[in-house]
This record gives C-alpha cells, structure tokens and sequence, in this order.
C-alpha cells in the first residue's frame, strides 16, 4: 500500500474541503502516514476470492409506498440556517452579475 | 438507599404502588446531580423543565391507575448524537453547536411512548470518534471510579452519568465499541443491539454500516427493558430490519446449564493486562461451575480488525460529515470570501482535529486510485471477521471476552498518539464488523479499585441469549451492586 505525502495531504484536504497551514499539513501527513502503515498489514491477507461485505445484512432495495405525505414545515427547518431569506438558504454571491 | 440509586425496575414497582411519584424520583436525580456533576461533567446539556412536565405526566397516569409502560417516569439521559426535538444536537462538536433538530429520532419516539423523563443530554467524544470522550468540543468527563481517568468513549457521558447514579439509566450508540467499552470502564450494563434492531433514523451518523443505538443501565433486568422501548423495523431507516421483537424480559433466565461458552483464544494474547485477564477468566469459571461449557475458540482474523475498522468507518464518515457545509444548519465560518472559501473555513474551524483526521483518512482510502487497495481491500477482511465468528456460533451460543484491555486509563495518557488510542477498540471492533450484539457487565475490580468488563457477544438477533448469560452471571456475583465512592461531593438533604 502506498503512503502519503504533504503533496497528498493538500490533495486530500482539498477533497475534503479541509484547509491546513504548513504545520498543520506536516502533522497530518505524519499522523497519516503512520496510520496507513498500520493499516497496511491488511496486506498479510490474500483476499482475491474474498467478496466484499458493505453491510451484514442480506437486505436489497428496500422501498416503501410512494406516498405524498407533508416534510417539516420550512420556516421550522430554516430555523437552523446561518443564513436564509425568502424562504431560502443563504449563501456567498456564486454568480458574478458584473460580467 | 436515595431513589437515584435505584434501578427503573425496582422504580417502577414502587411507582405503581405510589410509593414515590415521578416528580419526586426526578427532583432527587437532579439532586443527585447538581452534587456530582461538578466533578463528572458527563452532561452537555440538563432539561429540568422538560423532565419535570414529563414527571407530571407520568405521575397523572399512575393517579389514575392506569397500566403504565415499565419505563413511565424513569428519568433517562440521552447521549448527545440523538436528536432531541427542540432540545440542542450538538454531537459534542463545535460545527452542531446550535442545532436544535426540528423532530426526534425514532428512537425518542419510542421513549416517550413510554412516558420517560429526559434528564438531559451527554458529553461524547466528537461525532462519536474516539474511545475516552476526550475529543468533545465542550469538556472533559471523568471516570467517577477515579476522577482522574477517562470514562471511555465515545458514550463516556451516558456511561459515567449511570455509574455516578446521575441518571437511572441512558442511550448511547456504538460504533467499534463505543457503548460496551465505556460500560466496562465505569462499571455498568452496556449493550449494542444487532445492527438493523433498532432504528438509526434521527441517530447524527457516523459509520452507517456500524452505527447502532443502545442502552447503559445498573443492572441487565433494566438493560432489557430499554431494548423492549427501543427495538423494532422503521419505515424511516431501510437498514433496520424486519424481524420479530421478543419481549427481552423473558430471557431474564438465572440458569447457566447446557449454555455453551466460547472463549476466543486471540482476545488474551498480547496487550491484555494481566489483572484484566484474571478477573475475566475468573467470571467465565462461575458459569462454568453453574453448569455452562467453556471451550476455547479461535477466531483468527482478530488481528486485523482494527486496521479494517479504521478504514471502513473513517470512509462512511467523510461521506456522512460532508453535509456540514456551513448552509442549513450548524456552525458558519465569518466573512467567507466566496462559496468554496465558505465551505473550508466552516469546515476547518467547526471540526476538531480527530474528527479532520477521520476525514482525511476517510476520504483518501476513498479517492481515485487507492479505492480498491483500502476501501475495496477493508470490505474483504470485514468477510473473512465475520465468517470467524459465523462458524464460531455453529460451536457455541455466545463468546465471552474482557470488553476492553485494560481499565479506564489517566486523562491525557492517549490523547498524543491518535493510534494507540485507536487500539483501546481491539476488543470490540470484531463484533461491529459482523454486526453482532455485544453486552458489557461488570466483572470485578484491578487493585487500584477501577471496575472490569465482561463481554459476551452472540449471532445476529440472539440477544436473548447474551441477557441470559448476562443475567446468570449477574445473579450469582455481587460485582453491579458496587458504587463508586463519591461520597466527599455529596451535600444530603
């Protein structure tokens, strides 16, 4: 298995959306990397044939009826938000309207 | 004998027979806990108005005569990853520190047909990560065994407040262990369902394959209870799995005969102390002589467990953890330059460090090029754990180890070194992988007075069987009867 190196990290972390100063990001990568060096002894076992498990149960495509039922109530939900208005989340201008 | 040292079901009779009535059970465990809490601070948040209103109501159910649920009017403490309508969420971190869930997870539902009384909610390591509570955003709880050490993780909170008699009983929820182990190191009942018995919905996730709530109580007579109120299929989690609910207190069965025991021989190699091991093997020999058979077992992948855990569950936590972006609710960084800025910044400023470093971890074994060789890899040794335990249970009806290697450890002893920390879950990792049921009960005390757990663990849905071991052994030794001694805080009235 392969390592990480701060290059890696800042990839990861930008994944992520994390961001990290230069200590920060040696730190990570230390931390990091020994852990995946822990985890590498995975490797010990051949697992070719081995299929893979997500979860234990033998349970597929669980649905339920479609039925058109009432969600919370929005100003209950809005309630949360950092930012709404009108009825919406707010957010940072994402459409530059000068250009 | 104060009615906070009691059980719910030694409450509950005298409950009925209006002995007491729940305001007053509820006023003394609020007594109880303005004493201790100064020192345990197991409590994020305390809803005294709330659990009063409840108490009354309870109380008008008993007046009237009616038959009233086992749990009316037990007063019960929530762990802080359980959304709680209109009482805060925080899951301990920084990111959920104003989030008031707009409805209750299912499983508060469920309590509240019940008629508890909801104490308040606890202190957790952050999102449910780590193993000694000690990665909460908000405060440091202790072991009331010794207030020096951790109480365990990640439900340290909902463990120390029942060991400290500042609640009669409370949820949790475990991931690689984090019920049973903090059950083992304060010295109470702790145990984590078969993944899909009860109801993950309103439940902030973690690891979703993994995740399972359950309860912390004084004795297994309650543990059942609270599996009773909490069990069942929800149409609102698809991976809580359709299957009858047995009433758990029919396997309150005090006989130990033709109950087959495996002690897997991995679980006492190296890293066991050896105080921890004594008190283990001494547990196992009671049900021996009350009639069980012990046979060693092997399940040989045990070695592996950890390295697979801390790539499956770091994996589903980068994908679960990316909702908190700063836009519908939680935490907000200020003055973000622009949308992308927005999301790092809150990000970066809202998660502590363990919870950044499951992040990263997670979203490495996940990005291109490396899926296969970590994720894909992990999901096969997950295989290869539960085919062990799945031939082991064609052997013997429950496996019996210590729930975790050592006693609770000092505060800060493990905070440097993120993968010995990661270790304190070799015990019960395995049994999360395979979705299994594990129970904690206390099995004695090291010499420095700390308490030891005793794990059993069963197939899927044979819980029934790890509270008859749970409860046998229980009966015929004196271990959950101890308390710790807080008694230089206490101001009685």
């Amino acid at each position: 298995m392969a390592t990480i190196t701060t290059d890696g990290v800042r990839h990861v972390a930008n994944l992520a959306r994390l961001e990290f100063n230069d200590e920060e990001t040696q730190h990570f990568t230390e931390q990091l990397a020994r852990i995946l060096d822990y985890i590498g002894k995975l490797n010990e076992l051949e697992t070719d044939a081995v299929p893979p498990t997500s979860h234990i149960h033998p349970l597929q495509n669980v649905t339920k009826p479609d039925v058109v039922k009432s969600s919370y109530p929005r100003e209950e939900v809005l309630a949360n938000a950092p930012e709404a208005e009108a009825g919406y989340f707010g957010v940072p201008r994402v459409i530059d309207t000068a250009n | 004998m104060s009615l906070y040292n009691l059980t719910a079901h030694a409450l509950h009779e005298k409950l009925k027979a209006r002995e007491i009535t729940a305001v007053a059970l509820t006023e003394s465990v609020y007594a109880r806990i303005e004493a201790v809490e100064p020192h345990v601070k197991g409590y994020l948040t305390l809803t005294k108005d709330i659990a009063l209103e409840q108490a009354r109501a309870a109380d008008a159910g008993f007046q009237k005569g009616n038959d009233m649920p086992p749990l009316a009017g037990i007063p019960i403490a929530i762990k802080d990853v359980i959304c709680t309508k209109g009482v805060r969420t925080t899951c301990a971190s920084k990111i959920l520190s104003n989030f008031v869930p707009p409805y209750d997870a299912t499983v508060m539902t469920k309590l509240h047909q019940q008629g508890v009384v909801m104490l308040g909610k606890t202190n957790m390591d952050e999102f449910a990560m780590g193993s000694s509570t000690e990665n909460s955003a908000y405060q440091i709880t202790h072991n009331p065994w010794n207030l020096g050490t951790i109480p365990g993780g990640s439900s340290g909170g909902s463990a120390a407040v029942v060991s400290a008699d500042a609640a009669i009983c409370s949820l949790g929820s475990d991931t690689g262990g984090s019920i049973r182990q903090p059950a083992a190191l304060c010295g109470v009942v702790g145990m984590k369902p078969t993944y899909g018995r009860v109801s993950r919905y309103g439940l902030v996730a973690f690891a979703s394959s993994l995740d399972q709530i359950g309860p912390f109580s004084k004795d297994v007579t309650d543990c059942a209870l609270l599996l009773n109120a909490i069990c069942g299929s929800d149409a609102m989690d698809s991976t809580s799995v359709d299957m009858p609910v047995p009433d758990f207190t029919q396997s309150l069965i005090n006989d130990a005969k033709g109950l087959k025991i495996g002690v897997p021989k991995e679980y006492f190699a190296q890293g066991l102390e050896a105080e921890v091991a004594d008190r283990v093997h001494a547990a196992i020999a009671v049900l021996e002589q009350l009639g069980a058979t012990v046979e060693e077992i092997s399940l040989p992948h045990t070695e592996y467990a950890i390295a697979t855990y801390y790539i499956i569950a770091p994996a589903e936590a980068s994908a679960n953890l990316a909702r908190y972006d700063g836009v519908r609710y939680g935490y907000r960084t200020e003055n973000p330059a622009d949308l992308l800025n927005m999301y790092k910044k809150t990000r970066s400023e809202g998660f502590g460090p363990e919870v950044k470093r499951r992040i990263m971890l997670g979203t490495f074994a996940l990005s291109a090029g490396y899926q296969d060789a970590y994720y894909r890899k992990a999901q096969k040794v997950r295989t290869l754990i539960k085919s062990d335990f799945d031939a082991a249970f064609q052997k013997v009806d429950v496996i019996a180890t210590p729930t975790s290697p050592t006693p609770a450890f000092k505060i800060g002893e493990r905070t440097a070194d993120a993968l010995q920390m990661y270790l304190s879950d070799v015990m019960t990792t395995p049994a999360s992988h395979a979705g299994l049921p594990g129970i904690s009960v206390p099995c004695g005390f090291v010499e420095s007075g700390l308490p030891v757990g005793l794990q059993f663990l069963a197939a899927p849905f044979a819980e029934e069987k790890l509270l008859r071991a749970a409860y046998t052994f229980e009966q015929n030794t004196e271990h959950h009867r101890q308390k710790p001694d807080l008694s230089s805080f206490l101001v009685e009235n």
